[in-house]
């Protein structure tokens, strides 16, 4: 089976989220990679170095480089003559492309995959990850999307692929891209940080989030992270969110500051290696997941562990 | 400008899903059934760019069983002004009701379809988009903003590194996110007056759309669950498990 990937890349960097993909795809059969955008010369260079990459696509064009999904869909569709399966990362740009070249092929998707039980059989979670369904599909060609945190890495380095240019249908006028607001931050990515910090709404405010939450993970050199709660109620950007409808991260440490654990929350970091809690109501959810917990005020002991540590 | 809003009538977002000891599927016998939420939202967004003047007629559809009217009565209390059920006891996957949907635009002509970005059964995610692609209509997915300029929408969408606006011109397709708005709640004489609102009822056999399903479902099991840790009584303490754990120095 030949698989072909969609490659994450932001400002001409390639993104994590593409390499847990691979190691998907690599369970399909042979990896070909697809790189689009505008000047994406430096990012095919780096998906050509990914271990076990046969090929790597570029397309190469003005009209591909926001990842509108008018634009990149068809690209897809029509690279998809030659390949049997199409995967992407469960990012909100692989969410927002895959089932749009789906639809134009006519097949169902498989979203958000855990695991390739075989060619055409994947696990996947429904109900905010209550469940674990195994699906089947019939379609001929697969469109799958990949829970990052459910898949190794392949190796970045190590892959000597071919490179080849392809070309698209171009801007289809339907959309385009006005601007973007993107938090830049000297701390590591959420979704592939080996510690996080996560704040809830025991928090109180946003000065009280940042005041107490950020020195914690600098000393710590961890990512922030929030629950929906502490979202909602304007104490974290919305690009802070762990849960279900966020982020699902796996981090090696999740530190879960004044946070209850409401069920969507839990799902998108209970595969996390250790889980802390520390909360002032012992009956809180979020202690029935935690490997290490402390019943306390946040606003004594979050001082004193960032100035411990 | 008419507005398309497609809702499902799901598990209550507060009802925590029990796995069927079979492994069928989940247990959703006497359980308390809801719209699902990022569907209350789309209603809403519908219902206050009718009130901006912005629009001229909601139409709310469902697909699904005949208790799917009591999601389309929800949405009709809200504020939508008609609706359609597509009525089928089938699980009609995303594929299947995007190409319903795409029947449906295409007699009713709405300039803008406004989706929950994904329902929170099967949460696939997909609808949306699918339909997007199947009408050749632009897409802003995730929406945390709407706003309507003529004969084009801005879309501020949620993405993984903060947010992100899109322009398409209409007829447009819009995916909700949580933060877009707050649903109303809708009053008493608005439920009243919606028991008189228009539902026509339909079967997908009336669009001629084949709705056989292309993922077989083998079986569903509960997740794998972590069994609580040890609580520790002081900062000290903890301090001594996170370097047991080696990830910190």
């Amino acid at each position: 089976m030949k698989t072909l990937v969609w490659v994450e890349h932001e400002e001409g960097q390639l993104k994590d989220a593409t390499l847990s993909a691979v190691t998907a795809a690599s369970k399909l059969g042979e990896v070909h990679l697809l790189v689009a955008g505008q000047n994406v010369g430096d990012v095919g260079a780096q998906a050509a170095k990914i271990a076990g990459v046969g090929k790597v696509h570029v397309a190469d064009d003005a009209a591909f480089a926001h990842g509108l999904a008018e634009n990149v869909a068809p690209l897809i569709a029509g690279l998809m003559d030659h390949h049997d399966a199409f995967l992407a990362p469960s990012t909100t740009t692989g969410k927002n492309i895959a089932p749009r070249v789906a639809a134009l092929l006519d097949v169902m998707q498989i979203s958000d995959i855990l695991s390739v039980e075989s060619d055409d059989t994947f696990t996947r979670p429904i109900y905010a990850g209550n469940a674990i369904a195994t699906v089947k599909s019939s379609d001929s060609k697969k469109v799958i999307t990949v829970r990052g945190t459910a898949f190794e890495k392949a190796a970045a380095e190590g892959g000597s692929a071919q490179v080849e240019a392809v070309s698209g249908t171009g801007d289809k006028g339907l959309s385009s891209f006005v601007g973007q607001e993107v938090a830049h931050s000297e701390r590591p990515e959420l979704t592939s940080a080996n510690i996080i910090v996560s704040g809830g709404r025991a928090l109180g405010s946003s000065e009280q989030f940042h005041a107490l939450i950020d020195p914690l993970a600098d000393k710590l050199g961890a990512a922030v992270g929030a629950s929906r709660a502490a979202v909602d109620a304007g104490y974290a950007p919305n690009d802070y969110q762990v849960g279900q409808t966020g982020k699902i991260v796996a981090p090696g440490i999740y530190i879960a500051i004044g946070i209850s654990g409401a069920i969507q929350h839990l799902a998108g970091m209970k595969d996390s290696k250790v889980i802390v809690a520390i909360n002032k109501d012992e009956d809180a959810p979020i202690f029935q997941v935690a490997d290490i917990g402390l019943v306390g005020d946040l606003f004594k002991i979050v001082p004193e562990l960032t100035e411990k540590l | 400008m008419k507005l398309l809003v497609p809702v499902k009538r799901v598990i209550d977002y507060n009802v925590k899903p029990r796995v069927k000891a079979d492994g069928t599927g989940v247990d959703l016998a006497n359980v308390k059934m809801s719209m699902n939420p990022f569907d209350e939202i789309a209603v809403e967004e519908a219902i206050r760019l009718k009130e901006k003047g912005l629009a001229t007629e909601i139409v709310a559809v469902s697909i699904g069983p005949a208790k799917a009217q009591e999601t389309l009565r929800t949405a009709l209390a809200m504020g939508a002004d008609r609706a359609i059920l597509v009525q089928t006891d089938a699980d009609v996957e995303p594929l299947a009701v995007a190409k319903l949907l795409q029947k449906i635009v295409e007699e009713e002509q709405p300039q803008l379809v406004i989706l929950g970005k994904q329902a929170i059964d099967d949460d696939s995610n997909q609808t949306g988009q699918m339909l997007g692609a199947l009408l050749g209509w632009g897409q802003g997915t995730f929406a945390s903003k709407v706003e309507v300029d003529g004969q084009a929408v801005s879309v501020t969408r949620e993405v993984d590194g903060g947010l992100e606006t899109v322009k398409l011109n209409l007829p447009a397709i819009v995916t909700t996110d949580l933060r877009l708005n707050e649903p109303r709640y809708a009053s008493l004489p608005n439920i009243m007056k919606a028991k008189s609102k228009l539902l026509a009822q339909k079967t997908p056999e009336d669009y001629g759309v084949d709705i056989a399903p292309r993922l077989s479902i083998l079986k569903v099991v509960e997740p794998s669950k972590r069994q609580a840790g040890v609580k520790v009584g002081s900062v000290d303490e903890l301090i001594d498990k996170l370097r047991e754990t080696g990830v910190v120095g």
